[in-house]
């Protein structure tokens, strides 16, 4: 693939404008239960079913840390390439808000449970490395509800306490579409570690973006605005273009930009003021005095280390290695964990190279048609590998394999016996094909004559003829060799 | 019939089980003070009934099985009591009624006791001589318009007033230690991790601890056993072996080292404390205690930090009064309007007075200069126990600069009523272990107490300590019951 330039810029009215992003992703935990409670973190529950008395803050009532979330936190930061700190403190975030229940929501501050790390993008424009300032795990608070009762304000506890890893990334995004491939391979990450289900209508995977601007060439960084509980990647990237065109203008009209946080508004397309710096909570950090210091073994994190997962950087380089297939093709297949395990599935018993085509050409425009993940596609990694089989034996052409392919999504059915019932069984018989060919060439003849004056072109008539009398089993390699002996 | 509510806990125990009398004579005895006590205002629930059902339901067994059967106990409204209201002294929590049971109190039923009532106790106990309570002032058995210390005064004049055979408080500063000292009976403040802190109201959570409060060093060894040990459900509790404190307990103190700091010997301290230290020092000796001058220089600085340290973790603790939950609920026209009307009328002024201290120490552009120096501070001043603990067993100081005030005499003056934690603060800081016994009279014939500190969770010495000098003091109560 011919490699790109990187050419995002905001181009104001006097000079060129470089945006300068990062991102704090809020990410979800994946575990049964809360950060500091047994209840249950199942989605779509009953409103205040799955509250304890931790999580509904009752007098005396005192946080155990859930030993999993730890765990899971730890596996993150590995997958991240992260340092992992073997001492982190829970500080307490105070602030009060009717749908966080202690008055503070328990944090990670000064002392994180991961340090830095990287992440690798694939852009066109080549690999790029986005730094991974820390991780660290707190409480979600629970849901405010202002829209089903005329006078009051509803409350929804289900949240309340569910652990989430917020991501910070360092200022090393420079495009929309860098958030794009970054977010979605955090998540391929997180989901390849079985960390966090990344499913952003759940609200499992949220973020805040840090939006600044420079003009093309200038080594200070802008001042910042940030932009509150983005839940789409969607929303990222137009908030992103919106704010820092706003920016743009802003400081080409010589006019100053407030560090302030905003809030995208997906009606309108625009953001709008929230709170500016100096009325910024002070949100009066202090250690929990109700939680110990955490404190890990290094035998620990070496034991999650070697229950590591292959990741899809690894896996990729593996594809490329073993596979032979091209960077391009190992990255879409390696995008998805549950798109690779299919993939590995499907060339267990059939062809590398032909099962990767048929994945990312066939297969994706049926997923992508029809807005179907790789789980909801009906045919199975075995029936699919017994269609490649047939292929490369040559026992069906292509074309007719992409028939098979179609018939095969009603109902899974096996290709092999598709085939059978059809008659769809490549004609490869040269004798039979020899009958076809002559029979072309003599209900033809002007047609020879002119090819053989040297219209060349006139060949692939002669092919679609054959293939249209056999019904298009005719062995395309063999006719095309007994067609050219013939015409001599 | 002898009055037993007059019974130690050791003794009463023993009766029961020796069927000398019933649960339900005792239960009736202690009940029977209880509701002519209404001028000394201990009570803040009364759980008569129910007792008497439990001490009738107790007496019908057959086998008295658990180290505290068939006493009632009546216990400090801070600790969480199933389906029984819970105010922590404030109108705050006025009718909150916990569906569940905090984890030492649960510890005492299991070992066959039942509660009589809970105790009126200082406003999320906040406070040296219960009169920040929402529920009014306790008064002091030893005499009218006298308070009984705090923040656990409630216990200790329910105890000093055959009203309760034995009480357990809690102490963030001294609030065990210091009512005690001021009822003529024994408190215990655990080290910090001993007990569990789950289903207690908070306050200062790095700071508080439950303990015993009883008539002899005998009861408190007993009910120190009893609600000693582990709970996965607090994080800061510690997982150590309980010895048999009741068992183990020793007046053979021979060979002990014992400390006196010299830095407890402050300005303007009445001369009877300082004569009762030296009595107290002699006491000692005579049981073949060694005796060593210690410093514990950094002394001076534990009460600022203290009035730092509690504040900033009682603001964000009290943070989940907001009327949204539980518990009181003003109107307001709006969230913030309902928090603000909420809180001021649900607290109590002292409540109020500390929330403020705390949310400015934890201030950004505050915080280092005030918090984060106070935990230094406190760093100090355990390194300073620390040192001294290398070469002595246990240190020997009185357990209040004063005895018992007149009520109001200290209103208004916040610093004043705070120095009456002088001594026994720097020990919740450090986390140790620290008992006071009660050891004579000053000439007002009001108690004093003297306090011992120990190594961590080495509470034995001390109770062992306490029982030679009990035996040595042989301090009478002089209470006359002049209330009913």
């Amino acid at each position: 693939m011919p490699e790109k330039i990187f050419d995002y810029f905001i181009k104001g009215e006097k000079s060129k404008w470089e945006v300068v992003i990062g991102l704090e992703v809020h990410a979800q935990v994946l575990s049964k239960s809360k950060l500091f409670s047994s209840s249950s973190t199942k989605f779509g529950a009953e409103p205040n079913t799955q509250v304890s008395l931790v999580d509904s803050a009752f007098p005396g009532m005192l946080p155990v840390i859930n030993q999993f979330c730890i765990e899971q936190s730890v596996k993150t930061g590995l997958g991240l390439k992260a340092k992992i700190n073997l001492y982190s403190v829970f500080d307490r975030k105070n602030y009060f808000y009717a749908d966080l229940p202690q008055g503070y929501q328990i944090s990670q501050y000064k002392y994180p449970i991961v340090g830095e790390g990287e992440v690798t993008l694939d852009m066109p424009y080549g690999t790029k490395k986005i730094g991974i300032e820390r991780l660290h795990l707190e409480q979600d608070a629970g849901k405010s509800i202002h829209d089903l009762d005329p006078e009051n304000s509803l409350i929804d506890l289900n949240r309340s306490g569910v652990a989430l890893m917020e991501i910070v990334s360092k200022p090393d995004l420079r495009s929309p579409n860098e958030v794009n491939v970054y977010v979605k391979k955090l998540r391929s990450i997180m989901r390849y570690l079985g960390t966090c289900d990344g499913n952003m209508q759940e609200g499992s995977l949220r973020a805040d973006v840090n939006v600044s601007v420079r003009k093309v060439g200038e080594k200070q960084f802008g001042t910042r605005c940030e932009i509150k509980n983005l839940n789409s990647i969607k929303f990222m990237q137009m908030a992103i273009e919106h704010e820092a065109k706003r920016q743009v203008e802003l400081l080409e009209n010589n006019k100053r930009i407030d560090q302030e946080t905003r809030l995208f508004d997906a009606n309108n397309n625009t953001t709008r003021s929230m709170r500016s710096k100096e009325d910024a909570h002070d949100y009066r950090y202090f250690p929990d005095p109700d939680l110990l210091p955490l404190r890990l073994e290094q035998s620990l994190i070496d034991k999650l280390k070697k229950q590591l997962p292959e990741l899809p950087d690894e896996k990729k380089e593996r594809f490329i290695k073993e596979h032979n297939l091209s960077a391009y093709e190992a990255n879409i297949l390696v995008s998805e964990k549950e798109i690779s395990d299919y993939y590995e599935e499907v060339v267990k018993k059939s062809d590398k190279k032909l099962a990767s085509n048929w994945l990312t050409g066939d297969l994706f425009a049926v997923l992508n048609k029809n807005n179907l993940s790789i789980s909801q596609f009906p045919i199975s990694a075995n029936n699919l590998s017994l269609l490649i089989n047939m292929i490369s034996s040559g026992k069906i052409s292509g074309r007719i394999a992409k028939e098979v392919f179609e018939l095969m999504q009603k109902k899974n059915e096996n290709p092999e016996k598709i085939v059978e019932t059809k008659g769809l069984l490549q004609q490869s018989d040269p004798k039979e094909l020899e009958k076809i060919i002559i029979n072309v060439i003599s209900n033809n003849k002007d047609k020879v004559e002119q090819y053989k004056s040297g219209k060349e072109k006139l060949f692939s008539f002669f092919v679609g003829q054959v293939m249209k009398l056999s019904g298009g089993k005719a062995n395309p390699q063999l006719v095309n060799k007994i067609l050219k002996n013939k015409l001599k | 019939m002898t009055d037993l509510s007059n019974s130690t806990l050791v003794d009463l125990i023993k009766g029961i089980k020796k069927k000398d009398f019933t649960s339900e004579e005792v239960t009736k005895s202690f009940i029977k003070n209880s509701e002519k006590s209404d001028k000394l205002n201990t009570y803040i629930t009364k759980c008569f009934d129910q007792a008497l059902i439990s001490a009738k339901k107790f007496d019908k067994k057959k086998d008295h099985k658990g180290l505290l059967s068939g006493v009632p106990i009546a216990v400090k409204d801070l600790f969480c009591t199933k389906d029984v209201k819970t105010t922590a002294g404030s109108k705050i929590l006025n009718n909150f009624v916990p569906t569940y049971e905090s984890t030492v109190t649960k510890k005492l039923w299991s070992e066959g006791a039942f509660l009589l009532g809970k105790l009126n106790c200082d406003e999320f106990a906040m406070g040296s001589s219960n009169e920040t309570s929402f529920f009014g002032n306790v008064t002091n058995p030893f005499g009218d318009k006298l308070v009984p210390g705090g923040s656990s005064g409630g216990s200790a004049s329910a105890l000093a007033a055959n009203l309760t055979p034995a009480t357990i408080g809690t102490d963030t500063g001294g609030s065990i230690r210091q009512p005690a000292s001021f009822t003529g009976t024994v408190g215990l403040k655990p080290t910090y991790g001993r007990c569990s802190r789950w289903g207690i109201v908070a306050f200062a959570s790095s700071l508080d601890q439950a303990g015993p409060m009883t008539k002899t060093v005998e009861d408190c060894a007993l009910l120190l056993q009893c609600i000693s040990g582990y709970d996965p459900n607090d994080s800061t509790s510690i997982d150590i072996k309980v010895d048999n404190f009741s068992s183990d307990l020793t007046e053979k103190v021979k060979g002990l080292t014992i400390g006196i700091p010299k830095e407890y010997r402050i300005e303007n301290m009445p001369v009877e404390i300082d004569e009762l230290w030296k009595k107290g020092i002699n006491f000692l000796k005579d049981a073949g205690v060694i005796i060593k001058d210690i410093s514990l220089p950094h002394t001076m600085y534990a009460l600022p930090a203290y009035y730092i340290v509690a504040p900033a973790e009682a603001s964000s603790n009290l943070a989940r009064y907001d009327g949204v939950k539980y518990g009181h609920r003003s109107k307001g026209k709006n969230l913030i309007e309902m928090y603000e009307n909420t809180r001021s009328e649900g607290f109590g002024d002292e409540v109020k007075r500390r929330i403020l201290i705390g949310t400015y120490v934890l201030s950004s552009g505050y915080y280092e200069a005030y918090y984060l120096k106070a935990q230094k501070v406190r760093q100090l001043i355990k390194q300073d126990f620390d040192n001294s603990f290398k070469s002595v067993d246990a240190i020997l100081t009185p357990s209040t600069p004063s005895s018992s005030f007149k009520m109001g005499e200290k209103e208004g003056d916040p610093v004043s009523m705070y120095l009456n934690d002088i001594f026994t603060v720097p020990v919740n800081l450090a986390g140790l272990p620290a008992i006071s016994v009660p050891s004579g009279y000053d000439k007002k014939k009001l108690p004093l107490g003297l306090q011992l500190i120990g190594k961590p969770f080495d509470e034995q010495t001390i109770l062992n300590l306490s029982l030679a000098l009990q035996k040595r003091i042989n301090f009478k109560r002089n209470v006359k019951i002049w209330w009913k």
